[in-house]
C-alpha cells in the first residue's frame, strides 16, 4: 500500500520503465541459483528522482514541489495542506529521502495523503464513531488483578490521567479489572463526542489514527489537551510491556524497534491535529503580526 | 501542562535533527525552509512578554512534538536497516542473533568443502 504513496504527472511511462525483472522472477517457483533469491526480499524502494523540495502557496493552500513538478496525492489529486508548518514539515520529509524514497518514514506525508482522498470514504460521524469505539476497551481503563505491582504500577500511572479527563470534562470513565471493561455512562460518549464534533475533518483523521497507534481515547485526549507529552503518552499507553522489558530484559529489534515506531506515529498524529486544527492556525497568525 | 524543559534545549534538539537529515542532500542545514521556519517561530515565540501565555506553550509542544517525531523516525530507521531491512535472514544469521553457532561436523553436515 505504502508504494503507492504519490503519484506524480510522469507516473505512467515510469511504471513501464520499471525493472521487468520482478513480475517475471516471481513467476518462477523455487530460488532462482544463479541470484540466490530469499523467499523474502524487502520491497523494492524507488529513486529518489528529484533535486529540490519547495513550498508554494496556492488557491487552496499550501502546495509541494519536487523539482518542476508538483506533488500528487495517490489519487492524483494535488496535494495542499492547510498549513504553513505543516507544508514545511512535509517538504522536510521528501527533502531528507537518501537515494531512496522510503515512505515507511513518512507519515506526515501519509495523514495528509489519509485527508486528501479520504479513501474510505468517510463521513465526519463515521469518523468520530471509530474513535469513539476505543473508548469501550481502553487500554487504560483495563486494570490487571496480580501481580501486585504491575496493579500498584497501573494505578500510580493511569489513575491520574483517567482523573484529569474526568474533571476536564465533567465525565465518568473509570476503570475496572473485568474482563467486560469498565460501564461508562451514556452521558460520558455523549460529552466526548460533541468534543469530537469541534475538530475539523483533518484534525479527525488525525486523531483517530493517534487513537488506534495508542490504543487509548484517554491518552490522545491528553495529548491533544497539551496534558501529556508524546513520551509520556507512548510510555503510558504500553506500561505492562515496560514492565515486563524491567522484567525479563529488553530486545533491541522486538521492543525498541516497536517503542520507536509507535513514538514516531504518535508524534506525527499529534503534530498533525495540531496543526490542522483551526484554533492554532489562529493563534500563529496572531503572534506573526 | 506539562513540563517540557526550556524551549533552547528543545531548539537544539531540533537542529541537531536537521543537520542529521541535511545529510541526505548534502547541503548545510540552514539553507532549508524548515530550519528558516524554525527559527522564525522561535524568535517570535521568545518576544512573547507573558509569562504563562498558552499559545507559547502551544508553539513549545509542537515544537517538542515534532523534536520526538524526528527522532523517533531516524532511530526507527537505524533499527529497520540492523534488523529488518535486509529481507529474511540466513540460518547462520539467525543463529547468531541470540548467541548460537551452528554446529561444524568434520567431514560431516557442516563441513565446508
Amino acid at each position: 500500500m505504502w508504494r503507492s504513496c504519490l503519484q506524480l504527472w510522469d507516473w505512467g511511462p515510469r511504471l513501464l520503465k520499471w525493472p521487468l525483472g520482478g513480475p517475471i522472477c516471481s513467476v518462477v517457483p523455487g530460488p532462482i541459483p544463479q541470484l540466490r533469491a530469499r523467499a523474502y526480499a524487502p520491497p523494492k524502494e524507488r529513486k529518489r528522482f528529484y533535486q529540490n523540495v519547495s513550498i508554494t502557496q496556492g488557491e487552496g493552500g499550501f502546495e509541494i514541489n519536487l523539482d518542476h513538478r508538483k506533488l500528487k496525492t495517490p489519487q492524483a489529486k494535488l496535494f495542499t495542506v492547510p498549513s504553513e508548518a505543516l507544508a514545511t514539515a512535509v517538504a522536510m520529509e521528501w527533502d531528507s529521502q537518501q537515494d531512496t524514497i522510503k515512505f515507511y518514514t513518512m507519515h506526515l506525508t501519509t495523514l495528509c495523503n489519509t485527508s486528501l482522498d479520504n479513501p474510505t470514504q468517510r463521513n465526519k460521524d463515521q469518523l468520530i464513531q471509530a474513535a469513539m469505539k476505543f473508548l469501550d476497551t481502553d487500554t487504560i481503563c483495563y486494570r490487571v488483578e496480580e501481580p501486585e505491582t504491575l496493579v500498584e504500577l497501573q494505578k500510580n500511572e493511569w489513575d491520574p490521567i483517567i482523573e484529569w479527563a474526568e474533571k476536564r470534562y465533567g465525565m465518568e470513565i473509570g476503570a475496572s479489572t473485568s474482563i467486560m471493561g469498565p460501564s461508562i455512562p451514556a452521558k460520558t460518549y455523549e460529552t466526548l463526542a460533541s468534543h469530537l464534533a469541534s475538530y475539523n475533518m483533518w484534525a479527525l483523521q488525525g486523531i483517530e489514527f493517534v487513537v488506534a497507534q495508542l490504543k487509548s481515547l484517554v491518552l490522545t485526549l491528553g495529548l491533544m489537551d497539551l496534558r501529556l507529552t508524546v513520551e509520556q503518552a507512548v510510555l503510558l499507553s504500553r506500561l505492562e510491556e515496560e514492565y515486563q522489558v524491567q522484567k525479563w530484559g529488553n530486545i533491541e529489534w522486538a521492543h525498541d524497534y516497536e517503542l520507536q515506531e509507535l513514538q514516531a506515529r504518535a508524534a506525527a498524529g499529534t503534530l498533525f491535529v495540531h496543526l490542522c486544527s483551526e484554533s492554532t492556525t489562529v493563534k500563529h497568525k496572531l503572534l506573526r503580526e | 501542562m506539562t513540563a517540557l524543559g526550556s524551549p533552547a534545549r528543545t531548539l537544539r534538539g531540533l537542529l541537531r535533527e536537521l543537520r542529521h537529515l541535511s545529510a541526505a542532500t548534502g547541503r548545510p542545514y540552514r539553507d532549508t525552509a524548515a530550519y528558516r521556519y524554525l527559527m522564525k517561530a522561535f524568535r517570535a515565540h521568545q518576544v512573547t512578554s507573558e509569562k504563562l501565555c498558552r499559545a507559547q506553550h502551544e508553539l513549545h509542544f509542537q515544537a517538542a512534538t515534532y523534536l520526538c517525531l524526528l527522532r523517533s523516525v531516524r532511530e526507527h530507521m537505524a533499527l529497520h536497516q540492523e534488523f529488518h531491512g535486509k529481507g529474511e535472514r540466513s540460518v547462520e544469521e539467525s543463529a547468531g542473533l541470540v548467541g548460537l553457532q551452528l554446529p561444524r561436523q568434520p567431514g560431516g553436515k557442516g563441513c565446508e568443502p
